[in-house]
């Protein structure tokens, strides 16, 4: 039986109760059908035993002990809804600055960033701080919807000015996709339908604009980039001479028939078969997982990246990248650490910390020379072995890394890499 | 596998091409993974994508299924039939052996679920496995909604909610201390109807109580009950036949039935399109005590 052919969306947001966003969500999950009635009615009974006199929808979301006492989200919670053409998987994140890093976890993922802003209120320093977070992990769409229209009246000239103090402020950003809706999530108005209250307006309803953004050309599909997870030999009687090397293409389109090069062994090599569970395929794209065989037999293992002689990564050992610092204690120049690149695991030297952004303002503070917790800045990093890297505004998979406490084995930063690099 | 004209692929085979990914990279940097297969609908998926992950050679690690000897017959025989085609090897962790051996203490009122719990830490140890991939679904419940897909466990096998490490991108962390251990979650992203489909696409054995079926059956807390000697009636609980089928297959003294007349995949993907209750809020005992009892049982080592 053949499954539906509908696609995927992930998208992530950021915020607190007040701006909405929760009622955002909830009715974009009752009318997708994706609360269940068990779900609404424990949500309905905890509001009332709190002596609320709504339906808190946060309390969907917010899962933990802890956070349902607190009364706050502390944590990335993963959402699920679809509509006939296509599923979403919401990366729903607080929107609070010591909240950082669970806002660039959420945007890691993310093919779309939706931002709100309360139509009273206008930009925040959070709803800022939101996009230049979307911004610095290219998350390639932006929604920024205003919210709570019709506490102002559904005023055409109201949205105008918080349209143009965006539009001026997202000059400093990348944002190769801005779409801008003027909405209110507890009215309904222009979530799911059109709403009749603006007529001024005539873009599409927001859940219009998620089911119909085109975010496939969104990935790479011209420079090859597989790095090799696992390499398969059955060794079994009917699979004797197979080798294959398993992975999930991060670039490009690849194809049997295909030169290649290895790296770091710099061996070249064509592609004879491409294939997945005994089917072979004629082609392989982000993000397949596959399993790729050579024509030669060329020594390649986990950490290596198969790519094509004329457009390669460069292997570098001097990394330079914006780093967002996620544990309690501070990143510092001389600090070891250990790092994982695609499949490659190494180990880092903190060589610099060049600037700390500040995400509200975008200014470069180049005095302090250390990163705190939900810190992001400029890091330079020496590695032990070199990293095959492209920048991560071309290649969100060769561009990133983690970095991990070689004592607790924690993860404690987040990279992207500059072109510098 | 559906690949559009511009390079698209359908939600299903990304989700697909995401837990394979996240089984080669388990398999690539854990000493001793092991993967939990009861036979139930998610674990039979979890097989698919590690016979697809590593084909065509065997599966590279053990399976682990925790016995609480009050599972379905049916559910058990489907496991055997799992286990004897692709030639793995079946580790049991045995509820009625811990208790046996006083690993677990049966006091009557403990469920077995929650036995299971100490059962399933000691079959850890024993093993000396450092991943155990599980079948969680982050639509499932509210505390797994939060879980991440490599989710570590101290060495007393707790979870810790506030301590969870950062995950971005694909690049999950996979260290550990001696004595601890992760949890590994490829079907994170998965909705139960994702599971659906997927099981009608790739056409493979599950269960037959998945299906409609006549059942002698009785009412308790609002839920439809097998008759079985492992669980006996109270007070004037009364059974009688009906049609229905298993969303979820667990413990069979808490896990209920739905009267469906669902015989095929597609129909049983048209009832839950409709369904107006959660499978585990509809169906599992164990889920209902308290707003946080998932989370609890999952801070002391649960699945």
């Amino acid at each position: 039986m053949p499954a539906p052919s509908m696609d995927l969306l992930r998208f992530a947001t950021a915020g607190s109760v007040d701006d909405g966003k929760s009622t955002l969500i909830g009715r974009l999950l009752l009318d997708s059908k994706a609360i269940f009635e068990d779900q609404l009615e424990a949500v309905e009974a905890t509001s009332l035993s709190r002596g609320y006199d709504y339906t808190d929808l946060a309390l969907l979301t917010d899962g933990l002990r802890s956070e349902r006492e607190q009364g706050i989200t502390i944590d990335v919670a993963y959402r699920y809804f679809a509509t006939p053409n296509r599923k979403f998987i919401i990366a729903d994140t607080p929107g609070h600055v010591q909240y950082t890093r669970n806002m660039v976890t959420g945007a890691s993922t993310a093919d779309l960033g939706l931002v709100l802003v309360d139509a009273r209120q206008g930009l925040t320093e959070q709803s800022r701080r939101h996009a230049v977070i979307l911004s610095l992990l290219r998350v390639p769409h932006l929604v920024l919807c205003v919210n709570k229209m019709d506490l102002v009246d559904y005023s055409q000239e109201r949205f105008d000015e918080i349209h143009k103090e965006f539009t001026s402020f997202a000059t400093k950003l990348v944002i190769p996709d801005l779409t801008i809706v003027p909405i209110s999530a507890l009215k309904g108005d222009n979530v799911v339908t059109r709403s009749a209250h603006m007529d001024w307006y005539d873009g599409p309803s927001l859940l219009h604009h998620l089911e119909n953004i085109h975010v496939a050309s969104d990935r790479d599909l011209v420079d090859t980039r597989f790095p090799v997870q696992y390499v398969i030999r059955p060794k079994s009687d009917q699979y004797h001479d197979y080798r294959g090397y398993a992975g999930r293409v991060a670039g490009g389109i690849l194809k049997p028939g295909d030169d290649v090069l290895v790296l770091p062994s710099g061996m070249t090599s064509k592609i004879s078969e491409i294939d997945l569970f005994g089917q072979d395929l004629a082609e392989a794209f982000p993000p397949m997982s596959v399993t790729v065989r050579l024509e030669d037999d060329v020594d390649v293992s986990r950490g290596d990246m198969i790519c094509r002689p004329q457009n390669a990564p460069s292997p570098s050992q001097d990394i330079d990248a914006m780093v967002c610092w996620m544990a309690t204690t501070p990143l510092q120049p001389r600090q070891k650490l250990a790092i994982k690149h695609t499949t490659r695991m190494a180990r880092a030297l903190v060589k610099d910390v060049q600037y700390r952004l500040d995400v509200n303002s975008l200014h470069r503070d180049l005095e302090t020379k250390e990163l705190g917790l939900n810190e992001i800045g400029r890091v330079q990093l020496r590695t032990t072995i070199p990293l095959l890297c492209d920048p991560y505004e071309k290649n969100r998979t060769t561009g990133s890394f983690i970095l991990l406490d070689e004592a607790t084995g924690v993860t404690v930063g987040a990279g992207m890499i500059n072109s510098s690099s | 596998m559906t690949v559009h004209a511009d390079y698209r692929l359908s939600q299903l085979d990304e989700l697909e091409a995401e837990s394979i990914h996240i089984f080669r990279e388990v398999a690539a940097e854990f000493e001793k993974p092991v993967l939990m297969f009861s036979g139930g609908k998610d674990s039979i998926v979890m097989m698919r994508l590690a016979e697809k992950a590593f084909f065509p050679a065997k599966i590279p690690f053990p399976v682990l299924q925790v016995d609480t000897g009050y599972d379905f017959p049916e559910v058990l025989s489907c496991r055997d039939s799992w286990v004897s085609r692709l030639g793995v090897r079946l580790v049991v962790a045995s509820v009625e052996d811990a208790i046996a051996s006083g690993v677990v203490v049966d006091d009557g009122k403990t469920s077995r679920n929650r036995l299971q719990i100490g059962t399933l830490l000691n079959a850890i140890e024993e093993g000396g496995f450092t991943a155990l991939f599980g079948g969680g679904r982050r639509d499932e419940e509210k505390a797994r909604a939060k879980e991440r897909v490599y989710s570590h466990r101290d060495e007393f096998g707790q979870w810790d909610p506030k301590m969870q490490r950062p995950e971005l991108w694909s690049l999950y962390n996979g260290r550990i201390h001696a004595g601890e251990h992760m949890r590994i979650f490829p079907l994170s992203n998965w909705t139960e109807l994702d599971i659906w489909h997927y099981l009608g696409q790739e056409e493979v054995e599950i269960p037959g109580i998945y299906f409609s079926h006549q059942r002698r059956v009785f009412e308790r807390d609002g839920m439809l009950l097998t008759e079985s000697e492992h669980n006996p009636m109270r007070g004037d609980e009364t059974a009688q036949e009906r049609t229905v089928r298993f969303r979820t297959v667990g413990d069979l003294t808490l896990t209920g039935c739905v009267e469906s007349g669902a015989d095929t995949i597609p129909a049983i993907i048209d009832e839950i399109s409709i369904a107006r209750l959660t499978e585990r809020g509809a169906t599992r005992g164990d889920d209902r005590f308290s707003e946080a009892a998932m989370e609890d049982r999952k801070r002391e080592g649960y699945f």
